[in-house]
């Protein structure tokens, strides 16, 4: 076995020995790092103000009303032009986002950490479908939610999850992903499973600790209303097992993918924490009623993370429920799954797929072998409207476009070839 | 296959790459079979190297 094997077996390794728990909730500003009382968070790879898309921009007015720096979106913009707000990648702070990702300075956060290295991720608060922050609205309903959330939610669910930790050491996330994927959920874009697995663990605490039954029965139905509500920590359960794995000199294996909505960036743990960026995608998805494709954004989010993990589209055929939803069949989804073995370091120890006679799912992405085959990696994601304020338009399977992974790859050869 | 045959019988197709060229032959109902198959990326220089890095280990 060369040096480089011995790298991409430990670069897996250290992946697969991760050990994600929530452990607590709290607020960015507190407890992320390197955060900044006027700095906002966004998905992908590093973009300043001037370049970002309509998602994103929607997005960030949003959350610069929520934060009250500004009254109207003319404000926001009127703000955000002056320079007020620093602009940083969720990733730089060991924190992720779907789709836009904003994470502002009062969000509240789940905080999972890795019980085998100790490190630490951060994910907000999910919010439900449709017109909601993260797809790019703004709208008063969107404002009065984010408010609410910050209100009720957090101090509800964090003592619940307190009380949860006291008595159980943590939530552990990796089990509950592990049975998820034998429920029926891929983790990307149906999260069903992992939703009622995660209520059922919380419920009880949240009834021992909270003070007040109107509240309790809001944050509850709440929870159960959004079969995404447990996307954000899966991400930061995935987040912080990618970072668990760190710089392994001479691996080829990806650690990170993500879209800002205007690029599509690759980090992989051989290059240090370097970025390697092209244009993203354009979603070629299945789209709700009354849009169009020219209606569609560029692909966007840090939610990729789940594809980077061995879950999400890469465990597609763990989720024949879904790809009606994305416009499939079981069998496209079984083929999806399959194709995505071809460009993995190797299969899944935690993570199986019943319907592959419980086949570990494709997990650690080669570099080396995207090159070799021209396969490139596969979601299964949602597609936000191009304009800022209109929110999703549809969901489905999209391909992420081969020239990060060239640029990836030149520097790989740059710095080993000899 | 001889001329005679093909023009009775029609073409049995390979199809390597390109999926149109498969699911138009397919619409014509003629006997098709698609290789799923790509060509590596970033061009032959590039490759030579990472196989050379990899000890030849890659594909």
């Amino acid at each position: 076995m060369d040096k480089f094997e011995i790298a991409n077996r430990e670069a897996l390794e250290r992946l697969q020995r991760a050990e994600p728990h929530i452990v607590d909730l709290g607020i960015a500003l507190e407890v992320i790092p390197g955060m900044e009382r006027n700095m906002i968070l966004h998905a992908g790879p590093p973009i300043g103000w001037e370049d970002m898309s309509g998602p994103m921009i929607g997005a960030v007015t949003g959350a610069t009303i929520y934060e009250g720096w500004a009254g109207t979106p003319e404000e926001a913009t009127e703000y955000i032009d002056k320079g007020n707000v620093d602009f940083d990648p969720c990733h730089h702070h060991a924190a992720v986002g779907p789709m836009a990702g904003i994470i502002s300075p009062n969000m509240p956060v789940w905080i999972v950490e890795d019980r085998s290295s100790g490190k630490r991720s951060f994910a907000t608060l999910n919010e439900g479908l449709g017109k909601v922050l993260r797809m790019g609205a703004f709208d008063k309903d969107v404002i009065e939610r984010l408010h609410w959330m910050r209100e009720v939610l957090f101090p509800v669910l964090k003592a619940g999850v307190n009380r949860y930790v006291r008595e159980n050491g943590g939530l552990n996330l990796k089990s509950l992903i592990s049975q998820s994927l034998h429920m029926g959920d891929e983790l990307h874009n149906r999260n069903r499973a992992a939703t009622s697995l995660l209520i059922r663990a919380l419920v009880p605490s949240l009834i021992e600790s909270s003070c007040s039954n109107d509240s309790l029965a809001r944050v509850v139905r709440f929870m159960a209303g959004n079969d995404h509500f447990f996307l954000n920590p899966g991400m930061a359960a995935a987040k912080v097992s990618l970072d668990s794995v760190g710089y392994v000199e001479g691996s080829s294996m990806v650690t990170v993918m993500a879209r800002n909505g205007t690029e599509f960036g690759i980090q992989v743990a051989g290059l240090e924490e370097q970025w390697f960026t092209c244009p993203a995608a354009l979603p070629d998805v299945l789209l709700f009623p009354g849009f169009t494709r020219e209606d569609v954004n560029r692909d966007i989010g840090d939610s990729a993370i789940m594809e980077t993990y061995g879950v999400g589209g890469f465990a597609i055929a763990a989720a024949p429920a879904i790809v009606q939803f994305v416009g499939g069949t079981p069998q496209d989804a079984i083929n999806y799954t399959r194709e995505m073995y071809e460009i993995c370091l190797g299969e899944n120890k935690n993570f199986t797929i019943p319907s592959l006679n419980f086949r570990g799912t494709p997990t650690g992405i080669d570099l080396l072998k995207i090159i070799e085959t021209g396969i490139t990696p596969v979601l299964d994601t949602g597609a936000a409207h191009r304009e800022a304020g209109k929110g999703q338009v549809g969901a489905g399977i999209v391909r992420m476009p081969s020239e990060a992974f060239v640029s990836a790859a030149t520097a790989f050869a740059d710095k080993y070839y000899q | 296959m001889s001329l005679k045959s093909l023009l009775n019988n029609g073409p049995k197709v390979i199809n390597i790459g390109m999926e149109r060229f498969y699911s138009d032959l397919r619409e014509q109902e003629v006997e098709t079979v698609m290789v799923d198959w790509k060509p590596p990326l970033g061009g032959k220089e590039l490759l030579g190297k990472l196989r050379k890095i990899r000890g030849d280990s890659v594909g």
